[in-house]
């Protein structure tokens, strides 16, 4: 009998541990209930965006995705509507982080980032919900709370990540 | 153990940060503006299969019965606002939604193809017919 080994690259491990660590955020996200449904912090997305900043898009989309595909089998939502959902919006903020990881780096830091893969999550939900979830145009009444939702967590969590690479790169010092 | 353990609030928001912040907040509440805006109705248009039955002042109570296939719709206007009373229908959807009172709603009947549009001041983007 063969024994089939995957050889896995130190890059592999890397991602894999930072997978972890956004998977068990995601998680105790979907502990807490939400006053609305729909509206959550999102805080998963620091690992996304501190990995953005460390490693390169790459290892954030692959930490992103990856979250997403494990932590809907972990919930037991692979393939459902939430699942849909946690993808594109997960596939339209790592587009924004795509665009936006060439902004001046001194003039636009971790903060802007955030709001803008905020908004983009919101809007490939939003997309998702109106063309398939709920065709209809009363959606649209939706999209100001959403999107007051989306800058105001992504402040908070653009905060946190820009405050985290700061004394990260200020302790290696 | 490295001197600095505790987490400071080092890092500010920069230029690029605040334009965007402020940029964001103003986008934010020209969507409620958008979204959310209630303009009262003035005038009621009612529609039969693909013609306009007719625009009717809101501020005139009144009954009208209009004919579908299934039969008699009766749509009442009181107080600036508008709803149907009584359908001829299975389901009644057209009934239970109630009054109408906001420049865009609609109220729609399928079943015996009785629709009715609230308008505002000046008419806004709807569904029905762009």
């Amino acid at each position: 009998m063969e024994i089939i080994l995957i050889k896995t690259t130190a890059e592999d491990h890397h991602i894999a541990k930072l997978t972890a660590l956004a998977i068990g955020l995601h998680l105790l996200e979907a502990v807490f209930p939400s006053p609305l449904p729909g509206v959550k912090p999102g805080i998963a997305n620091i690992v996304t965006l501190y990995v953005l900043y460390e490693y390169g898009f790459a290892t954030a989309a692959w930490v992103s995705l990856l979250r997403v595909f494990a932590s809907s089998l972990l919930l037991g939502q692979f393939l459902s509507p939430t699942f849909v959902l946690s993808l594109s919006g997960a596939l339209l903020s790592l587009v924004a982080l795509f665009l936006a990881q060439h902004l001046p780096k001194k003039t636009f830091s971790a903060i802007s980032l955030s709001i803008f893969a905020a908004f983009a999550h919101i809007a490939g939900q939003l997309i998702i919900v109106r063309l398939w979830l709920i065709p209809h145009t009363g959606v649209m009444y939706l999209i100001p709370i959403f999107a007051l939702a989306a800058l105001f967590f992504g402040v908070i969590n653009g905060l946190i990540t820009a405050n985290l690479l700061t004394n990260l790169n200020s302790r290696l010092k | 153990m490295p001197k600095n353990t505790r987490l400071a609030f080092n890092h500010k928001p920069l230029i690029g940060d605040w334009l965007v912040i402020v940029a964001s907040m103003v986008a934010v509440a020209v969507m409620f503006q958008q979204f959310w805006s209630f303009a009262p109705a003035s005038q009621l248009k009612i529609r039969q299969g693909n013609q306009i039955i007719g625009t009717y002042d809101l501020n005139q109570a009144r009954e009208l019965r209009i004919k579908g296939p299934l039969g008699e719709s009766i749509i009442v206007i009181n107080n600036g606002q508008a709803r149907f009373k009584q359908s001829p229908c299975p389901n009644q959807y057209c009934v239970h939604q109630g009054w109408l009172s906001h420049a865009g709603q609609v109220a729609i009947c399928l079943p015996n193809q009785v629709s009715l549009q609230l308008m505002g001041a000046k008419s806004k983007y709807d569904s029905l017919n762009y």
